[in-house]
Order: structure tokens, then sequence, then C-alpha cells
């Protein structure tokens, strides 16, 4: 639970949530509190759970046990209203064949009662120059972000990203990332599924790791798997070859090291595990490789 | 006072998106779904094109056969005979063949969950495909009767009564095969299996119910059988509006039967309904 917010203030809150199919366990136990206005981006291998949890949420699927809430609302029980304030982006990318890109959105936004201005969604999401083509010749990315379009179109105070970001090149990715920034500045709840250890670390405000179906880490990005406590590598390169030194201290050793080669070090460079690395050994501990 | 003023400016929206909003939503659906089939040319040659076609190579076949016994005035041609039977099936393509093999495809491309999605109320997709299935229906019939009016000596109905049974037949026909259509949309599991699924059911009925060979000259088992589902009974109902009077000695019973078409077409309409409620699914079946 988030210090100092009570449940009925949590944007979404689930606890003990348990899902099995005919033959497995897809949603073991999962716990998960998001204030409102946060970023919580949820990491985890394929058939992890993240979807299933999901799409729970966006009341697509039922539950086998757990208490689920969104905005205040068990999605289970989803009525329109709610439906209008939640915003969806599923992890496959639909197509409207011969509809143009203007047109779907337009329609969309009939939907719902207080709609952002279907242009400058196809403007926000960077598709105004296919506005006027059909959705079948977009390319895969381009598609996503009417994806984007069709989930932010209603002003959604909650917002949901199944792998959004899947199958962009990385200018558009980072485009993306601004839009998500400038959806969660204007005060957007924001849940979202990835692969990208780095789209987590630039977007999220905290992140949470599923494995096996259970919650194995919740954190800030910097803070994951203890990750800003851990030891440096101090590593450069004397006569003998390539040296290191896994240290605490790592400016301490980066001083003596100017010190004794009297200024410039061959080859400095000082590192701590990246959010992948420590995500990575995380899922490897619990037996569940990154698939 | 000013909290009242805000609360009436948020339930407004809310009001006029249930009502009136509701009606126009449903406009809104059936015009999109309708630019979608008309942009996409297979579905327009093979579900408003075929049938025409298939009138013309049969019509150059039966020729100006007599089906009439000889003497007999006013004489019907096979051709005269096949046309209406080809609008029954006009009306069955649009609405059965159309929906049972194109919602399946939605469905798997996800574009039915992503509706579902929305706060757009279930009634409203289903209003915007029978507002769709209506406007291509008119369209082929329109089609046919031309051809059929220039090419096999059709007459259009001469009286009232015959426009009101046309009417009315076509009315009940495509509504009881727009609901059986959704409801087998259920059956295909994947967008693929369609029309595999589809075709030949299509195919039977026309066969059985009298569109392809009379009616009167099928084995008694197969006019049973063919009793059961409503092509026949549209078939019947519209030779009551295009075959002169005298022809109705030809039938089976001696007679156009119109109250027993109503009654099979109305039958269906409800049946068709509940089948729509029981057999439909917004997801594939993995998606659980």
């Amino acid at each position: 639970m988030v210090p100092g917010v009570t449940h009925e203030e949590l944007a979404i809150s689930v606890s003990g949530l348990r899902k099995s199919y005919a033959d497995n366990v897809a949603v073991a136990g999962v716990d998960l509190a998001v204030p409102p206005g946060e970023v919580f981006a949820l990491l985890g291998p394929n058939g992890a759970g993240k979807t299933t949890t999901v799409e729970i949420l966006e009341g697509f699927r039922t539950r086998d046990s757990g208490q689920v809430s969104v905005l205040g609302i068990d999605p289970a029980k989803a009525d329109r209203d709610w439906r209008r304030r939640v915003g969806i982006v599923l992890q496959g990318t639909g197509e409207f064949d011969e509809l143009k890109v203007h047109e779907v959105v337009r329609h969309f936004a009939r939907f719902y009662p207080n709609p952002a201005d279907p242009d400058e969604v196809i403007e926000r999401v960077g598709l105004s120059e296919k506005a006027n083509s059909r959705t079948h010749t977009l390319s895969g990315g381009q598609k996503r972000r009417l994806d984007v379009a069709l989930g932010i179109v209603n002003q959604p105070e909650v917002l949901f990203l199944d792998e959004p970001t899947t199958g962009f090149d990385p200018a558009a990715r980072r485009e993306f990332w601004d839009l998500i920034r400038g959806l969660s500045h204007t005060g957007t709840t924001i849940l979202l599924t990835t692969h990208y250890l780095d789209e987590a670390e630039a977007l999220a405000d905290r992140v949470g790791v599923i494995a096996r179906g259970t919650m194995i880490a919740v954190s800030t990005p910097a803070e994951l798997g203890g990750r800003h406590l851990a030891t440096a590598t101090v590593s450069w390169r004397d006569d003998g070859g390539p040296r290191s030194e896994e240290t605490d201290r790592p400016t301490e050793v980066v001083q003596r090291l100017a010190a004794s080669f009297g200024g410039e070090v061959p080859e400095l460079t000082v590192t701590r595990p990246t959010l992948e690395d420590v995500y990575l050994k995380m899922i490897g501990e619990n037996g569940q490789g990154a698939a | 006072m000013s909290t009242q003023t805000v609360e009436q400016e948020t339930a407004q929206p809310a009001a006029r998106q249930a009502g009136a909003g509701g009606l126009s939503l449903a406009l809104a659906q059936g015009g999109i779904e309708f630019k979608q089939f008309v942009r996409t040319r297979e579905s327009l040659v093979f579900t408003l094109l075929f049938p025409v076609m298939l009138m013309l190579i049969f019509g150059s076949i039966f020729g100006s056969t007599i089906i009439t016994p000889p003497g007999e005035n006013p004489a019907v041609t096979l051709s005269q005979y096949f046309v209406t039977g080809m609008i029954a099936s006009g009306i069955m393509a649009t609405g059965f063949q159309n929906l049972a093999i194109t919602i399946p495809i939605e469905r798997d491309r996800g574009v039915l969950k992503r509706y579902r999605g929305t706060p757009m109320p279930k009634w409203v997709f289903f209003a915007g495909k029978i507002l769709c299935v209506a406007a291509l229906a008119f369209i082929a019939v329109v089609l046919l009767l031309g051809v059929a009016v220039a090419l096999y000596d059709l007459r259009l109905p001469d009286t009232g009564q015959k426009w009101f049974t046309f009417g009315w037949v076509s009315v009940l026909g495509l509504i009881a095969c727009t609901l059986c259509g959704i409801a087998f949309s259920g059956v295909a599991k994947t967008g693929r299996a369609g029309p595999a699924v589809v075709t030949p059911i299509a195919l039977i009925l026309q066969f059985t119910s009298g569109v392809f060979f009379e009616y009167q000259d099928l084995p008694h088992w197969m006019q049973q059988f063919a009793a059961l589902f409503p092509l026949k009974w549209m078939c019947q109902g519209l030779r009551s509006v295009f075959l002169p009077e005298s022809f109705a000695s030809q039938e089976v019973a001696g007679s156009y039967e119109l109250g027993r078409v109503a009654l099979v077409l109305a039958a269906w309409c409800v049946g068709g309904l509940i089948l729509c409620l029981l057999g439909f699914r917004w997801t594939t079946k993995r998606e659980g």
C-alpha cells in the first residue's frame, strides 16, 4: 500500500488476485496499489500473467478470487459510466481496413460525452500526415499509434497500455514516450506493461515485476532490487591489461587511480547494475527465464 | 446552488447519450459499417453482384422454358420462377452469409473487443449491422429486379396488395436471416473458418428450397427438410408477388399459403433473436 493514500483514494487497487485457466495458473495472488496520477509499469516475461492481470482490470476477463477496484469500481461490474472514464490500448493492433484514420477516431469520439478533439488526438499521436489514409495502409508502428489515439480520445482518468511500443522504431518510441509523459502531466493515471526496461525507466514512477503469476518486487526504477545500494564496478587499463574493482566507494577508487596515474586513467568507467541486470537476475531467481 | 449547477452539467451528457443520442449513434454505426462494406471490393462483388451473375448464368441456360401446363394463360417461364428464388437468395446473402462470415473476422482482429471497451451500448453494435444489411439488401433487390425486368419479362407487382406482400416477406425474411447470421457467427471459431462453415449451408438451402430447381418437383423428404428453414418460405412468398395467381395451383399446397409464410418467418425472427443472445461472442474462445 502506498503511504499516505487510503484504499478509497487509489486509482487502481488489487489484492489477492487469482486466475486459473483449465490447465495452468495465470495469476497466483497479485497485489497492486496505484495512486491517482502515477505511471506504473508492469514488467515480466511472456506468460507471467501481465496481460491477464491487465485484462481483468479492464473488465474483459473474469477472476477466480481477490479484490479489484479501478476508480473505485469493480471492473467485473463495470457500467458505461465507468467505461467513459477508462482508456484501453489492447495488446494486439486492431484494423478497420477500409476506413480512414480520421474516420475511425471521429467515430470512437462519438461514444463519449466529452471527447477530445479528434484532429488534435491524431496530431498528438503523430498521425496527422496519415489522417486521410486507410488504416490498412499504415505501418505497424502507425497502427499502434492509432490504437493509442482510440485509447485517449475520451480523455481517460485511467489509461491501460498493454505493450504499447512493440514494433516501434527508436525515434517513434521516443515520440511515444513524450506523448505518455504529456498525458501523465495532465493527471492521467497510467498502467503500462512492457518488455523494454528502458521504457519502464523512462516513463514509470514505479515498476512492478511479475513472474509466475506473482508480484515479486515493486519499487521505483532506480531502487528496484536494491539497485541504488549495489556495489559499483570501476574498470580501467594499466600495463598489465584490463583491471576492475568492485567497491561501495567508487569516488575514492577513482581518486586513488588518478593520483597513481598522475592524471588521466586509461579507459576509465564506473558502472552500476542496469535495470535490465537487476530484472534478469530477479526473473532468473524465480526460475522463469525471459522467454 | 453552485453545486447543483455542476451536477446538472455532468448529468446532462449522460442523459443525452442514453436517449436520442443512442439512436444517432446507431445511425452513425450503421454508416461506418456501410462505408466499410462498400469500400471492400470483395464483399461488394460476392455479396451484391454474385446473385446477379448467377441470375444471368441460369437465365441463359433456362432461356424461355415454359413451366406452366400447355395452353395455360398467363404462361410462366423457368427464368421467371428462378428470379423469385434469386431475390430471396440475395436477401439471405446480405443477411446470413455476409454477417456469419464477416463477424468472425472482426472478432479475430479484435475489432469487437475494442467496441466492448467503449461505453457504446451493445444494441448499437447490432443496430449498426442491421441498418447496414438493410441498405445492402435494398440495393441487392433493386439490382436483381432491374435485371429481371429488363431481361426475363418479370412484371413488377401491379397492385398495392402485392407490393405490401413483397414488403413484409422481404423485411421478415431479412430480419430472420440477419439474426441467424449474427447467431451463426459464434459457430466459426476463426475468421478463416467462416466461409467454409457458412457457404455449404447456404448452398444446401438454395438447392432444396426452390431456388435452383422447382420446389414442387423435389423429392418429398427434401421438401420437408427445406420447409423447416426460412428460405423456402421467402421464395414462396415472393412467387405470390411476381408470378400470376393461377400459378398457385402448381404449388405443393395448391396455394401460396401466405399466412403460413408469415408465421414461419416470424417464428424464425424470434428464434433467431434467442440464438443470437445465446450464440454471440465478443471475444475469441482462447481469450475466455
